[in-house]
This record gives structure tokens, sequence and C-alpha cells, in this order.
């Protein structure tokens, strides 16, 4: 069993919902990620999602774009990524994730980016632009024993549901909106999350996208196994202090919404 | 005539080769399903048919000529010149091809909003006119920079009722435009159809866009056969995404009609400065498909340059690839000064001002008609005409 999905297992098991955190690779300080990282996973994040910039990043909202430009700047790459993986790994037993689009992938080598996934203790990859369609030629064996994240969205039939799910690895992403990554208004619909709770059962399923406060915690968390909060934290990161109390207070509200329901 | 191998892509996973695909998020596999399924149901849609080619032949002002440029051939000396007369669809593009088709084809599927990309603002300006005409919502994505050059452009899709919205992201060009409208996409998939301009994008765009387009082939090869009672023996269209030239290209894509696409070099395929894809690019994931792509060292996409709004974008249509790769068509490219001089001498010996554009398939006759010989045929697809560019070549050409 893999690492991710044992790890949300064992919380679930005890009575604890997850909490995932997305950071955009070196921002929003290049030197002081490592350490960023490690203060998320101590304000209460389960785990980690650390996305690698890309300059056309098609499933995110103008928030992650805009860090994920000022990570570029700042000249992010993967080689880079992984150090702070492998720095972050040294400290800490919790999932780490990577989450990026599949150009650079391609670009870096599908089976070295592999290996150095499995090198620096990453456990998992999410690239949303490679759907199940593209999977089997995308992800080769070089991929063995690392979690292959798949996304579900509102406009997922039943049938591709199942499908997903049982090519997903790690858990299932379920995303609440048909959208972009980001802070919106629109409707939450629970309905759809509920049919993909029952439809999902060979992965544990994580809800992301559009949340952004403890509200949007408390609704979604009795129907699913966790949530992914990118936005709202970047957010928060952009005019954040020197030790991120903003972003670091945010996370530990989230964490506690997670024990509650309204 | 002899046969080159079948020709029958792309294959069912929507690829030509290993190009092509669909490389996007979830939330659009199912739109693209609906479209391939409604699309492939349409190839034995008689009323459909009927009714594209009655918009084509009244609204279109289809078959466009082929007109043979008498004052071009005899400038050169050489081979026979003609000109497939796409400049004279109404809209002044054969963007225009594409978009009735697309608009017939979003009332299929029931949708009531339609969202597009556009560079030059050709495709803008179509799409504005075919919602114009069946009363959809139009949103058009264009980039600033785009808006700034090609202004005129900018001005008719507001006047035909469309809503232009700037892209400020990136390069504020073609590409960015087109993340816009993806983006778009996603959120409103419900209601919306994307209309998008090339042969490019997730499948199945890349084929339906260019069977859409291939009207252009399949009347030069009956035009050209009635009037020389022969194939002929180049054909030569500008590439920036594609759409024109594999239109004119894919009828004779199993012969042996020599085929020759034109990239934009901008200020030099050393420069860093072009648009020319597939020259200098290499394999990557872009706009929903595998293929060339112009890209730095970590796989971020190059910000290109070109005069011409159209041909500035960093990839180019998967079926080019796979033909490049393949070698039916070679691919060449020539520099925005060479496309302005094409411009002007095109004008000033036919009568007829070019879209830039289009002037680049015009400069490369500079290299390629020294080498024919007088019984040969070459024939040029002119894309389009040169209006929206007038601000752009009296800045650069002093006459």
């Amino acid at each position: 069993m893999s690492i991710i999905s044992n790890y949300i297992k064992k919380k679930n098991d005890a009575g604890e919902k997850i909490l995932s955190i997305f950071l955009t690779s070196g921002f929003p300080d290049k030197n002081n990620f490592v350490k960023l990282a490690l203060d998320v996973f101590d304000a209460g994040a389960d785990m980690l999602e650390i996305g690698f910039p890309f300059s056309d990043p098609l499933a995110d909202g103008p928030i992650i774009q805009a860090s994920s430009q000022e990570a570029l700047k700042n000249g992010i790459n993967l080689q880079i990524t992984f150090k702070y993986v492998k720095e972050i790994r040294k400290r800490t037993d919790r999932p780490i994730i990577l989450m990026g689009y599949a150009n650079p992938v391609l670009s870096y080598g599908i089976e070295k980016f592999a290996d150095n996934i499995k090198n620096s203790g990453a456990n998992g990859v999410i690239i949303p632009d490679v759907p199940i369609d593209e999977f089997d030629n995308f992800f080769n064996s070089s991929f063995d024993g690392i979690d292959k994240i798949l996304l579900v969205t509102p406009t997922t039939n039943e049938e591709r549901v199942k499908e997903i799910d049982n090519k997903s690895s790690g858990f299932v992403y379920c995303v609440s909106v048909s959208g972009t990554t980001g802070l919106h208004n629109k409707d939450k619909n629970l309905e759809f999350i509920k049919r993909n709770q029952k439809l999902v059962t060979k992965n544990k399923m994580l809800v992301g996208f559009g949340i952004s406060n403890e509200e949007d915690v408390k609704r979604y968390i009795p129907y699913c196994d966790g949530v992914i909060v990118g936005s709202a934290i970047i957010k928060s990161l952009m005019n954040d202090d020197k030790n991120y109390n903003q972003a670091l207070n945010l996370t530990r509200a989230l964490k506690r919404a997670t024990t509650e329901t309204i | 005539m002899s046969q080159l191998p079948e020709y029958n892509l792309p294959d069912s996973s929507g690829k030509f080769g290993k190009y092509g695909g669909k490389f996007v998020p979830e939330t659009l596999i199912t739109p693209l399903k609906e479209l391939e399924e409604v699309y492939s149901s349409l190839n034995d849609d008689k009323k459909f048919n009927e009714e594209l080619n009655l918009l084509h032949k009244e609204y279109t002002g289809r078959p466009t000529p082929l007109t043979f440029a008498e004052n071009l051939t005899k400038h050169y000396g050489k081979g026979k010149i003609y000109l497939k007369r796409e400049d004279l669809c109404h809209t002044g593009a054969h963007k225009i091809n594409n978009a009735l088709g697309q608009i017939l084809l979003a009332k299929k599927l029931g949708k009531t909003r339609i969202i597009a990309e556009t560079g030059a603002g050709q495709h803008g300006v179509a799409t504005a006119t075919v919602c114009a005409k069946f009363g959809l919502k139009c949103i058009v994505y264009m980039g600033e920079v785009d808006m700034e050059r090609q202004s005129l452009n900018v001005f008719k899709m507001k006047l035909l009722g469309a809503e232009v919205k700037a892209v400020t992201s990136g390069s504020k060009t073609l590409k960015d435009a087109t993340n816009e409208a993806i983006r778009d996409w996603v959120t409103n998939v419900k209601d919306t159809h994307y209309i998008i301009g090339s042969v490019v994008g997730p499948h199945p765009y890349p084929m339906i866009v260019r069977d859409f387009q291939s009207v252009i082939g399949k009347e030069t090869k009956e035009q050209i056969l009635q009037k020389e009672n022969k194939l002929p023996d180049y054909i030569i269209a500008c590439i920036g995404g594609g759409s024109n030239a594999i239109g004119i290209f894919y009828p004779f894509v199993i012969t042996n009609v020599k085929l020759v696409g034109v990239e934009a070099a901008g200020l030099g395929l050393n420069s860093n400065k072009h648009s020319a894809t597939l020259t200098k690019g290499r394999e990557g994931i872009f706009h929903g498909m595998k293929t060339y792509l112009l890209q730095d060292e970590n796989g971020q996409v190059s910000e290109v340059h070109s005069i011409s709004a159209g041909l500035d974008y960093p990839g180019v249509g998967p079926e080019h690839s796979f033909l490049k790769d393949d070698a039916r068509v070679k691919y060449f490219s020539v520099t925005d000064d060479e496309a302005l001089a094409a411009a002007k001498l095109l004008s000033e010996l036919e009568g007829i001002i070019p879209a830039l554009e289009t002037a680049h398939a015009i400069a490369y006759l500079e290299y390629l008609m020294p080498k024919t010989i007088k019984d040969e045929i070459v024939v040029l697809n002119l894309s389009g005409r040169g209006d929206k560019d007038l601000n752009t070549i009296r800045e650069n050409l002093a006459l």
C-alpha cells in the first residue's frame, strides 16, 4: 500500500480528516522555502503539495498564475524543487506530493523526473493536464512505486469516476467546481461530492479547488477524507510578514475546521 | 499521378503519429468527447453539409477564385504562379471557413455562448460575424499587444456585437489569449462552445478545423485541373498554428505535389525573436496537444515574435509536426523584413494587398521561383487581405 494512502487511512482511523496544503515551489522567498514548508507542517498540514511552476498553467486561476510567474522570475525549476524536497524530507515523515504541468516534466525527462521523485523522498505526483486518456503513454514503468493522483470534476460521469478511481493511487483529487483554482463564489455543489464519495471506493478522496476558509472546509469535510487548500494560502503569503504568520494562522484555523462540521 | 502511402489521421486516440492527443484538465474531457461524437455523426448528415455549402456559396462567397498572377510570374520569369484567393472570403481571410462550420456545430451541441481566441483578429472577426448571424453571445480573448497592433479588428468585433476581453498575462499575445479562452471554457463549459481558430488544441479540434478548412484544397484541386489539366508542382502557405496551410495541403498529402509551409523568422532565426516553431522548436505539450514547441531548457514556453500577429505563436498544429517528421511537407521560414518586402511586391505587381501572415508565403517565392522551370506550376494560398495590417506596414515601409 502506498505511503500516502496509508497515512490518510491512519489519520482517518484515528478520527481525523486530512488537510493538504499547496505551496508554489520557491514562493514567496526562494531562500526561505524549506523553513516555510516545515512551518506549514508544524501549523497542522498533514500533507504538502509543492507546485513546480509552468509558464502557461491552464488549470490555474490568477493567484497561482501570479505565484508561478514570480517563481519563474526567481529561477525556480525542477532541479531546485527536488533540492527543497530533499531538505524537507530530512525533517518530516508526512507525505509530499509534486504538482505541475506535463511540459516541464517532458522537457526534464520523464524517467529522470520519476527517479528524482524517489531519490528526493517525495511520494506522489499530480499532473492535471495528463488525464487517464494519456495516462499510459506518459506514466511509464519508471513511475512504479510513485503515487499518481488523478482528478475527478463535476463534468466527469459516473463510469469515468470509477475508471479514474481504478487508475489513481494515493488518493483521488475531487475538484469541487468546474473552473480553475482560486477563490470563487461559485455554488458549492455538494450533490456531486456526495455522488463521488459513493463512487470512489478504491482510494480515499480529498476535495480541492475553491476551498479558502473554515466555512468551506466544514461544508465539505463530512463528505470526503480531507481537503486541499492552495490559492488562499498563496494569497496570504503575498503580503505576509517575514515569519509568514498570516499563512500559518490560516493553516491552523483550517486544520481546526477539519474537526468540526456545521 | 503517383500516390504516396495512404493517410488516415488522426487515429482513434486523436494522435497524428506521436503528436496531438488530449492533454487537458479532466473538466474538458467530457465536452471534448461530446464534441467528437456530434462531429462524427455529421459525416453522414446530408442536411448539415447542405446548409454549410449553401452558406459558403451565399454568405462566404465560395468558391474563391484561383487567380493566375501574370505579373508576378513575369517578374520571376520561371514557373507559373497562381493565387488561391481566400482574401476574397467574407471577413477577408480563410478563418470564416472554420467559424461557419463550428457555429453550426455549436447549434447542434445546443450551446448558447461562444468563446474564441484571436491573434491578428481575423479569427475573432470571423467568429463575431457568425455569432451575429446566428444570434449567439460572443466573447473574444485577445492579447493586449495584439489589440494595439490590430485595433481596427477590435473595433470590427465590437461593431459586430462581440465582447473583446483584453488579456494581460504573459506575452499578451495569441498564446496568452488561448490560455484565457481555455480557462473560460473550463469554467463555463455547460453552455459554452469554444471555437478554436486554428488546427491546434486538444483532439478533436485539429481534425475538425482541418476538415472545415480543407474546402480550400478541394477547390484548388478542381480549379487547377480545369485551368491546367494537371496538378500543381508546388503549393505554398504560411504557418502560424497552420490552418490555412493544412486547409490547402490536406487534399494533396497523398500526391507528389511538393508542399511548403513558411514560418515566421521574425528578426532572424538566431535572434530569439521569431516564431519558427517547426524550424527551431522541439517536442512539447502545450494547449492540450503534443507538438513542436518553442521552449527554454526547463520546458517553459518561449515568448515569440513576428511582425504578423497571426503567426506570433510558440506552438503549431500537431498534424504539421507529423508532416514535418514524415517529410511530406517541407517547412521554411522568412523574416519580418522579407515579409514586408513581399507585401509591397504583391501590392505593386498584382494590385492585391496581402495580410502580413500571407506575405511570409509570398516572400518564399524569392527562394523557390529561381529553382522552377517554365512549365512548372506554383499555387500560393493567399490566406488573407492586408487591410488590418496597414498601420504596421505604414510604420515599417517608407513610401
